[in-house]
């Protein structure tokens, strides 16, 4: 499974335990029209650290918080191995 | 005091009461012999009227000094088994020692102090020592990462609850306990068996659980007691099934009902009690009727010399069993204005039963929030297939921190099974627990530590 299908579906298992109805997943959905709030987007960080081995937000000091679902995704792919 | 009111360990060994025994691995020892003979070379007078450090590796010969020494020293103080070396010097300042009983007295010879006296085995005949004061109990608290604390008890305190309960009924006790003798809990049945007219059967570090429990079988043990932590792991290996005890209690930990309903299960023929008590507050009350935590009713009254109030969400506790004070030079009050002990243990009212729900001292901050970790851990505990579990914050750069929960699965549990298990316990937790208390990731993990005083580690808390 690619780093987007593994994000992808970390959000959707996410979304089901919260009781969050998602809009359909595109690059341009701002992260807050997703529905989750900071709780949500807390266990979905740390689910993908342990899942892909890497917190890109915690690592990089200067990294600012994504603002949509793509930039979010880059934020994983970016991280170098 | 005069001196008829003084009543000392020995003084309950009376050669009516024949037949009693004190076991390791290695030795059996009879308890009316020790009004004979001496662990001490005969040398327990010596130790009149001073503050003697019991520091001896092993509990058998810990057990017959502490009958030899009471009644005859001012103060003793017990070393557990995992006390860092370090905390010694700060330890013997403020409990004033003046005299060191030991099992390696070589170690001691540079120490400062004058007077170390070697507890060897075998035993040798010896004249008793007569009672001549109310010695003075110190133990030391557990848990916590600097220099323990040095908490001061009588005799009569410790025994309080026992002697309260009267001599068993039916044939003699054989008890044993999981835990040191030198820690409360320990001391509690070390206390129950020699007062109450019983054997002991002691534990030994290292020993594989199979062969502590061939141990207890090949010594009848009728009676034994631990932390919820220390019968998990029990349940867990299985051994538990050539176990036949009459009596199973539970301390030192919130005994939750999974726990209650595995010991049951497993021991159907016997009683399963959880007891309160702490190192500071005493034995404060047992509860026997298979469920968790207790009955609101008894907080308010006086039952049986002790008294329950909670004050901020916490237990306190007045009664004669508490220790009377702190040991040391910047010991801080032991008691409030009133003499009530705070726990520190935190209850909650559900219904007509009071529930632990964790240390004060043990909240996790989960995005400003105030979380127990126990309170999780009830919960997940409550799944047929977990066995144990620990629940810890996770550094979170969102929210600052998150919860994540270790999990041991039930032996031979299908890894296939994982994903449906995971997701059955995240049910669960998000129908009984506010959504910042549900677990954000569970891990199954093969062992979790818990600490030389049987209770869960919590390095992180």
């Amino acid at each position: 499974m690619s780093v987007r299908a593994k994000i992808l579906t970390a959000i959707q298992q996410i979304a089901k335990e919260q009781q969050v109805t998602l809009p359909p997943l595109t690059d341009d959905l701002s992260l807050h029209e997703t529905g989750f709030d900071s709780l949500a987007f807390a266990i979905l960080v740390a689910r993908l650290e342990d899942d892909l081995g890497s917190d890109p937000f915690t690592i990089s000091e200067d990294a600012a918080f994504p603002h949509t679902v793509g930039d979010f995704v880059r934020a994983y792919e970016n991280v170098p191995a | 005091m005069s001196p008829r009111e003084i009543f000392a360990l020995r003084d309950y060994l009376g050669p009516e009461k024949k037949g009693r025994t004190l076991s390791d691995p290695r030795h059996v020892v009879s308890l009316t012999d020790i009004l004979s003979l001496s662990c001490l070379g005969g040398r327990a007078r010596e130790l009149s009227g001073r503050n003697v450090l019991l520091a001896i590796s092993d509990q058998l010969r810990s057990g017959i000094a502490m009958i030899e020494i009471d009644g005859v020293a001012r103060r003793m103080l017990l070393c557990p088994p995992d006390l860092n070396p370090a905390h010694l010097k700060a330890l013997i300042e403020d409990a004033g020692i003046d005299a060191v009983v030991t099992d390696t007295p070589e170690a001691w010879t540079d120490c400062g102090i004058a007077l170390v006296i070697a507890a060897q085995l075998p035993l040798v005949p010896a004249e008793v020592a007569p009672s001549e004061r109310a010695t003075e109990w110190l133990m030391l608290t557990s848990g916590t990462s600097g220099v323990p604390k040095i908490v001061g008890h009588t005799l009569e305190g410790l025994s309080g609850a026992i002697v309260a309960e009267g001599p068993s009924r039916g044939p003699a006790p054989v008890w044993a306990t999981f835990y040191d003798i030198r820690r409360y809990g320990g001391l509690q049945i070390f206390l129950r068996a020699v007062i109450g007219g019983g054997s002991l059967v002691l534990s030994e570090p290292g020993e594989a659980l199979a062969d502590h429990v061939a141990r207890l079988n090949a010594r009848g043990v009728t009676h034994i007691s631990g932390t919820p932590s220390h019968w998990r792991k029990l349940l867990m290996s299985g051994a538990a099934a050539q176990f036949d005890p009459r009596y199973v209690r539970l301390s030192g930990e919130i005994a939750d009902q999974a726990v209650l309903d595995g010991l049951k299960a497993a021991f159907p023929d016997a009683s399963v009690g959880h007891a309160y008590a702490s190192t500071e507050a005493g034995v404060g009350f047992a509860v026997n009727d298979g469920l968790e935590g207790f009955p609101a009713g008894m907080i308010g009254q006086n039952r049986n010399g002790v008294e329950m109030k909670i004050v901020d969400g916490s237990l306190r506790i007045r009664s004669r069993r508490t220790a009377h004070a702190y040991i040391g030079r910047n010991a801080a009050p032991l008691t409030d204005a009133d003499g009530f002990v705070d726990t520190g243990d935190m209850v909650e009212l559900r219904g007509d039963r009071y529930h632990f729900v964790g240390r004060r001292g043990g909240i996790i901050n989960i995005g400003g929030l105030k979380v127990h970790p126990e309170e999780i851990e009830a919960v997940i505990n409550r799944h047929a297939d977990v066995r144990m579990s620990r629940a810890k914050s996770r550094r979170s750069p969102i929210t600052g921190g998150i919860v994540v929960a270790d999990v041991i699965l039930a032996d031979g549990t299908d890894a296939a099974r994982e994903k449906e298990i995971r997701d059955q316990i995240m049910t669960q937790c998000r129908a009984q627990l506010a959504s910042h208390k549900v677990p954000a990731v569970i891990r199954f993990v093969p062992t979790l530590d818990v600490t030389p005083a049987g209770k869960l580690a919590r390095t992180d808390a």
